[in-house]
Formats: structure tokens, sequence, C-alpha cells
């Protein structure tokens, strides 16, 4: 019973990482096929950039606890520094996979200071507070990123703030051989689109196996007992704050990787995009895949990616739908009388998955 | 203390020569002076003074409302104290957190039972060692050798502390849907796998039946004997109370009425009178 | 003068915010749910006042009256159909589904009236001009004060003094002892959303006049930044809700008109941090620690 019952994490684990490399290599032989639609194969960036981000926020919401409804603030900031970063070095590294990694290492660490700026006041709050609080950080983080000006010439990075509205990108006085690499409002036009499916692969699988054995060791371990009982945490010498910001910035940093891939998959990006309903829409990834559970966030991101891609037939209706699907589901889901009427059609499972 | 991670093993006892002799009045673990809070004016306890000896075990009763989970809330710094000091094997604990004073050496366990309860048996007694154990995060996050190993010995002293309650064959499943009894005896192996110096026990025997009682006080003996620790208990069975413990603080309305061994406490007429009421029961 | 006019125009936003506010904090306060839907209410509120007075050319009190009856029934159906199955359920779900339904009446509302801007007309037309003329003062806008005022008045009087009020605070602190006392809980907290979808009305009319413009996601932000609002005064206490939205309207009209248009919203937002982290439970609230 103990040996099996071990494994069975494991080997949840390894389905993981088996499933995942399996999806790409199936993706990959089918694109090389043709036999994926342009709309299908233009998703493939995205849907990885979402399974990472809906991992990175389970890191939070499933395994901290705490409600973060900002997590598309850190995407945002990993996605402009990591377009800022990747465009600003296009002569230094001219090997494009290379320059992808260090644009998302630098969209990470990025991310994890912003998280760590958002993290220490906040964490200090419960509950709804803290989630009220994440989002007006995610707004926060938005509107600056809309008042951004940023340029890169021989000299350098030119950086300006447009607080009035009154300054645009001529401000910043570019040599002639100069870029501007975002515009305000406008966001980043013009950005050399570098990244690739491989590479998303490669993403999801580094926070697969960051978030993975990040649970299953000490560290995991002290972060699950804060949100089951802060006050027994306490009790048996856990520090709670420290725990709680390795959660929330390690959350950070993997959105801001996978912010600066989503960013680097677009020619053109607004700071808009990361708005509250992107938060939103990833938090539904991870509650429907079930909080806590990694997988169940990694088969949440890719079908509510390409649901509504699926739903495009519809097209007027496709939202109205997606929403009355979501309600429903929260319905059949959470009810107990629902429930029950499930439970007699689906035979029951037996044991439940615990933080699987 | 012997709380470092040694020889590839977590040594749960404070080795004997680190311990002296049993010495109950000479050498106290822990030492209460004039400790005392008040929540807005109401003072919930006051001029708290106690002193107990190294492998001691303790009785702290009184009355609902006297202020005795108080107590353990102002020793483990879950209340700040407004007066006076705690000495902890003579080291003031003031200004420290909960987490710091448990690391320095007090564990303790609750009234309302509060485990992790979507975690495991195993899991639970596990997370209690996190201070004692030293691999880093990123040791853990690319399963270095020092993951393993920790881990390793770790899990192997977690079934040792769970094989003095006979719960080894619980490792692995969810500390929430545990039967009553066992979560109260999984409370108690969570807190010594802290290591303490001083374990206090909150209503242990709370909700147990006779035989389980019993079968507790055994226990807590044989922590005591094996860990050579201090044990503080509060608990309303006082054939518990007066079998085990070797000295006994009274509480009434937040202030010590009482203090001394079994025999004194239960021929003192002020506590018959606070605590079991006018004599009426005879 | 300048300054007097920014004033101005911020109490009354700042009204507007104080009354959606007020709903949503007796919500909160009952169901302890964030129903973002509520920002929606308000939005249908606005599009069923616009549709009284120029399609229907209704005068704009039953006009008015006609959109809080729509909404009243609207938030209590939402509450049936959508909130009390989960009574139970986890928050989150409950979040998720408040969510679902705020998508479900934002497209709905875009399939009905398109997601064009629609020109509102405020219900009150004219301003009152002072000081020779160099300062105007939207009747609107006074009326905006007005009303907030008489709301928050006889919602502080209808909580403390009324039957109904005195079992909503009682639900509030704690169902199942208030359920033991024989108040009909299920049926409190549907008055609630009753109440409070007839305030999103109002404040969606108010809103709209304001603004000028009305399209399906005109209550969303506005619906956040109330919810900022009530947090920011203490959640669950009216006079909270009140002062936080005045405080917040009067902050974000200061913000654009001294220092930046574009980061009016970020000013609002990060003294709702600075407040809640200097008092956790907002301006007015009262800080319960968690008993061991």
């Amino acid at each position: 019973m103990k040996k099996l019952t071990i494994k069975r994490t494991t080997r949840t684990d390894f389905i993981t990482y088996l499933g995942v490399i399996v999806a790409f290599l199936i993706m990959m032989f089918l694109r090389d096929q043709g036999v994926l639609n342009r709309s299908l194969t233009g998703q493939l960036v995205p849907i990885c950039c979402y399974i990472s981000m809906a991992i990175s926020l389970n890191l939070t919401v499933g395994i901290l606890g705490e409600l973060s409804l900002g997590h598309a603030g850190f995407m945002s900031v990993g996605a402009f520094s990591g377009i800022i970063t990747a465009m600003s070095l296009q002569s230094t590294i001219p090997y494009t996979p290379l320059r992808l990694a260090v644009a998302m290492v630098v969209g990470a660490i990025f991310a994890a200071i912003a998280g760590i700026i958002v993290g220490v006041p906040v964490l200090r709050l419960r509950g709804d507070y803290l989630a009220i609080v994440t989002l007006a950080f995610g707004e926060i983080i938005k509107d600056l990123i809309n008042c951004l000006l940023v340029g890169y010439d021989s000299n350098g990075l030119h950086m300006a703030l447009n607080l009035t509205g009154s300054k645009s990108i001529t401000d910043l006085n570019l040599q002639p051989d100069g870029i501007a690499i975002i515009k305000g409002a406008q966001g980043a036009t013009g950005t050399t689109t570098i990244a690739s499916f491989t590479a998303g692969f490669v993403l999801v699988m580094i926070t697969l196996v960051i978030v993975l054995n990040l649970v299953r060791s000490r560290t995991g371990r002290a972060v699950m007992a804060i949100r089951d009982n802060r006050i027994a945490a306490e009790s048996v010498g856990i520090n709670v704050t420290k725990y709680k910001l390795i959660a929330f910035v390690t959350s950070a940093a993997l959105a801001g990787a996978a912010g600066a891939l989503y960013g680097l998959n677009f020619s053109s990006l607004q700071a808009t995009k990361f708005n509250f309903n992107t938060s939103i829409l990833v938090l539904v990834f991870v509650v429907l895949g079930g909080l806590g559970n990694i997988w169940g966030s990694v088969i949440a991101a890719t079908v509510l990616t390409i649901l509504p891609e699926a739903l495009r037939g519809f097209d007027d209706y496709r939202m109205l739908i997606y929403a009355i699907v979501l309600i429903l589901v929260m319905l059949a889901t959470n009810n107990s009388q629902a429930k029950a009427l499930l439970g007699r059609i689906i035979p029951k499972r037996k044991g439940a998955e615990t933080n699987g | 203390m012997a709380k470092q991670f040694q020889r590839g093993k977590m040594v749960p006892v404070p080795s004997r020569a680190i311990v002296p002799e049993r010495d109950v009045d000479k050498s106290p673990i822990l030492e209460c002076r004039y400790l005392g809070i008040e929540f807005g004016g109401l003072k919930a306890v006051s001029d708290f003074n106690l002193t107990i000896g190294r492998t001691e075990i303790a009785g702290l009763i009184g009355p609902n409302g006297a202020g005795k989970t108080t107590v353990f809330n102002l020793l483990t710094k879950v209340y700040q104290p407004t007066h006076g000091t705690i000495l902890l094997d003579g080291r003031d604990t003031h200004g420290m957190t909960t987490a710091q004073v448990n690391r320095a050496g007090i564990a303790r366990t609750f009234q309302n039972i509060r485990l992790f309860s979507n975690m495991s048996v195993l899991e639970n007694i596990t997370v209690a060692m996190n201070s004692q154990m030293k691999y880093s995060m990123l040791s853990g996050i690319f399963r270095l050798p020092s993951f393993w190993k920790e881990e390793r010995v770790a899990k192997e002293r977690a079934l040792e502390l769970l094989s003095i309650f006979d719960m080894q064959h619980l490792a692995d499943h969810k500390a929430g849907s545990l039967p009553y009894g066992a979560q109260r005896r999984l409370e108690i192996i969570r807190a010594l796998a802290t290591n303490p110096s001083l374990l206090l026990l909150d209503e242990p025997a709370a909700g147990m039946n006779p035989s389980e009682t019993a079968e507790l006080m055994e226990n807590i003996v044989k922590i005591r004997d094996t860990f050579q620790i201090a044990v503080m208990l509060i608990e309303h069975d006082m054939n518990l109370v007066m079998n085990i413990c070797e000295g006994i603080c009274v509480l009434n309305f937040g202030q010590v009425i009482a203090k001394g061994t079994p025999e004194e406490i239960q021929s003192n007429p002020t506590v018959i009178e606070a605590y079991l009421g006018k004599k009426k029961e005879g | 003068m300048e300054f007097l006019s920014y004033l101005i125009s911020g109490i009354s936003l700042g009204s507007v915010y104080a009354i959606i506010a007020l709903g949503y904090t007796m919500v909160y306060g009952i169901a302890k749910m964030l129903n973002f839907a509520h920002g929606d209410v308000i939005m249908v509120g606005g599009y069923i006042s616009f549709c009284a007075m120029n399609y229907l050319g209704l005068p704009s009190i039953v006009a008015v009256l006609l959109a809080m009856a729509v909404c009243t029934v609207l938030g209590v159906v939402i509450e049936g159909l959508a909130y009390k199955p989960l009574r139970s359920a986890p928050s989150l779900a409950v979040l998720i589904t408040a969510i679902g339904v705020s998508y479900f009446l934002q497209n709905a509302a875009q399939l009905i009236w398109s997601a064009a801007p629609k020109v509102y007309s405020p219900v009150v037309a004219g301003s009152l001009s002072l000081l020779n003329g160099q300062l105007t003062i939207p009747y609107v806008s006074l009326l905006t004060v007005v009303v907030c005022l008489v709301i928050m008045a006889g919602l502080t009087l209808f909580t403390s003094q009324s039957k109904l009020g005195k079992a909503m605070r009682a639900c509030s602190e704690d169902k199942n002892a208030a359920q033991l006392m024989g108040i009909n809980v299920n049926a409190t907290i549907s008055t609630t959303f009753a109440i409070g979808s007839a305030l999103a009305a109002i404040a969606g009319v108010l809103l709209c006049s304001f603004n000028g413009t009305l399209m399906p996601t005109t209550g969303s932000m506005p619906g956040i930044k109330a919810f900022t609002a009530a947090v920011f005064g203490g959640i669950g206490s009216i006079p909270g809700a009140f002062l936080g939205g005045l405080l917040l309207g009067i902050i974000e009209s200061m913000a654009k008109a001294y220092i930046s248009t574009n980061l009016a919203n970020t000013i609002g937002f990060a003294v709702l941090i600075v407040v809640l982290l200097v008092r956790p439970a907002g301006l007015l609230g009262k800080y319960v620690p968690e008993k061991v």
C-alpha cells in the first residue's frame, strides 16, 4: 500500500512529462505534414505560453492557496522586457534560439523583481484583500507599460514615460540607425518574431520540472503547510513570509518567461493585451484543471485555448457559449446535487488525487 | 542542543551528555516571570510565574476561560506578551516570532486540531523537520544528492516517530481523513518532529475514551523518557493530570491560584473552591 | 477655480463609485463573494434606461424606475440560478461563476445592442452657472451627490432599524446562527442581491450620464474600481463604502488634472494599496485576528 502510493505521485509526474512530450511530437509531425490549419498552427506557441502561465499560477493559487488576480501583469513585464532584450541584442547575438533564451531569462528575472515588489507588501494581506490588491497591481503594471517609450540605437537603450500623453517616440531622440521598440499605448510594433513551437515545448517542460520538483521538496511542503494551516505552519518553525514569497516570486518568474515567449511570437503587442481579463482567463484554466493539480492545468489551458478557436464558426455567439459553458461546469463540479447526479452517471474514481 | 543534522542522521534525542541528570529545581527549561497580556484593558493573563524542569511533566489546569490556552499562545508567541519575560533554556524569547520560538525549542499542539489536512501523514511530519533540513530550493528542483539524502533521513525519522503511536501503516493517508484520535496523536508526533525541548499539549485527551486516554498517558511518559524533554499540558481529565504530572499549576481568571504537586493541589481548598466549585458533589 | 471644478467632478464621480460600492459591500458582506458581475448589472441598467428614453420615449424618471425593476429581477435571477447552488462550494468556484455571469452579460449585451458605443444624454440636462460663469456644475453632478447621500442615509437606517436589515446583518455575521434564530437565510440573501442590483441600476444611469457614452464593457472597470473603493473604506461597512467611493473619485479626478492623464487609475490603485498596508481592513473596517 505504502510503496504503491508513493509511486503514484511519481507516476503522475511521469505521465505528465510523457504526455507533454508525446503531444509535442504529434503536433510537430502534424504540422510538418501540413495537416494543421493555419489558425491552429498560429495557436501552438500561445498554447505553450498559457500552459506555462496556468502551471505557474497554480503554484500561487493551488499550492500556496492565495488568490492572485494579477498574474497577467507578470506576463506583461516578462513580455516587454523580453522584447526589449531580443530587439537590442539582434546584432550582438545573431543566433536566434540563443537570443530567445536570453530574452526569456531576462523576462523571468524582471518578472521576478516585479514579483518581489508586489509580493512583499501584498502577501501580508489575506484572502479577498490580497486578491483585490493583486488585481490593482496588475492594472498598475498595465498602465505603466502603456506609458512606456523605449528605443535602441548605437548609444544604447533610451527610455521615457509618457505620463501626460504628450510625448511620442520622437522625444527619445534616437539616432537615425535606431529602432523604436515600445511606443506607449501602441505597444511594441515591428518586433522580429523569433518564438518557436520548440521553444514553447522547452518552456513547458522547464516549468513542469521546476513546479513539480519544488512541490515535492521541502520548500513545496512548507508552502502547502502554510496553505493548509498558517498558524500550525508557524508553530512547526516555518517562516511564513519567506515561503509565501518564494512561491509567489517563482510563479511570477515563470509567468515572465512565458510572457517573453508570447511577446516574441507577435510582431505587434499592446500592454492592454495583459489586462484583468487575461489574468482571469488563466485563473479559469487553473480552477477548471483543479487546484494544485498540475496536469489538470496543462489540459485545461490547452483545451480552453483551442475551444474558442473551434467555436469560430459560431462567431458572435462564441463568447456567450464560452460563458455559459463556464457557469455550467462550475455548477456541475461544485454543486452537491449536481455532483450526486454526475456520480450516478459516472462511476466514482477511487481515491482522490492529492496535489498531483 | 544537538539540533544539527549529524552523521546523515537527524538525532531525535538531545544526547545525555548535554541534558543534565534530571534536576527539576536547578536547571529549568522554561521560566516565566510576571508574564501577562492585556486585550484592550482586559487582563487575560497576569503575573504568571512558572518554572518547568528539564524533564518535568507539568500540568496547567483551571476552569474554562481561565486563560490556559492564552498562556500557551504567549509562550509560542501567537500573542506577544504585554508584560513579563519568558526564559527558554535561560534565553529571553522577547521579540521572537512563533516560528523562531519553535526553532528555539518549544513545540505545541492545538485544542482544536490544526493539521495540514490536505497533506499526507508522512508529509505532516517531514514538514515539521523543515528547519532541520538544509538542502536549498535549487537542490530540491534539480534533485541534487543532498535532496535525496536528507529526504531519505527525514522519511526514516518520520516513520520512527510514527512508531511511537504505532501509526506507521497510516503514513500515506491524507491527514484530514484520519479518525479523530489518530489526528490528535499525529499532532503530537508533528510537534515532536521539530525536535523540541519543551512540548506543549493543549487538551491532548479531549474527546478520547478512557482506554485511549490510558494509552495516551503511557505515551506521554514514554515520550518524556525517550526524548528527555519537558512536557506541559492543559487537560480537563483530572485522572490524567493527577497521574502523570509532577508539578501542577492552577489558573483562574488569568491568575495562578495554586502551584504544587498533585497531592498538594488535590488538598488545596482554594483550588477545590475555584476549580471544582463549592462542595456539592461531596 | 479650476481646482474647484475638478473637485466637483471628482465628488460627482466619487458619488457614483460610492453608490456602486454600497451595493457591492452589501452583497459582499452577506454572500462573502467577489461579485464580478455587479459591474455588468450597472451596464444593463444603463442600456435599459437608454432604450426606455430613446426608443420608447419615456420620461427619465420612468426610465430609471424601469431600469431598477429590470436590474432587481436580473440580480435575483442571477443569484438564484448561479450563486445559490454554490452556497457551500469553495469561494473560488463562486468567483469563477461570477466571472462567467459577467462574460455572459457583456456578450449578451453585445449581441442585443452591438459593441458600438451609444451616446447617452444625461437624465437631467443643463448646468448651474456660478461666479459669473467661471464655474459650471452640471445638474447631473448635483443630482448624483444628492442621490448618493439619500441612498447612504436610507441604507444606514434600513440596516440598523428595520427587521429585514437586522436579519441581513445577522446573516453576514454568522449564517448558521441566523438560521437557528429563525431567519430565512436564502430569502435574506436574495433580498440583498435585489437591493444591490437596484442600486446598480441607479448607478448605471448616473455613470452613463457622467460619461456620456455606453457600451457593453462600460460597467466592468467602474465595477472593479467601486469594489476597490469598498475595500478602501472597509468592506462590509456602509459609511466605509461611501467614504471609499468619494475618496477614489476625488483622487482619480485630481490625478487626472494635475499628475497624469494616463496614470489616473494607477494612482487610485496605488493609494488603495498603501491604505491596505497601513490598515489591513480598510479605513473604517474592523480587523478581526484569527482565533487560536
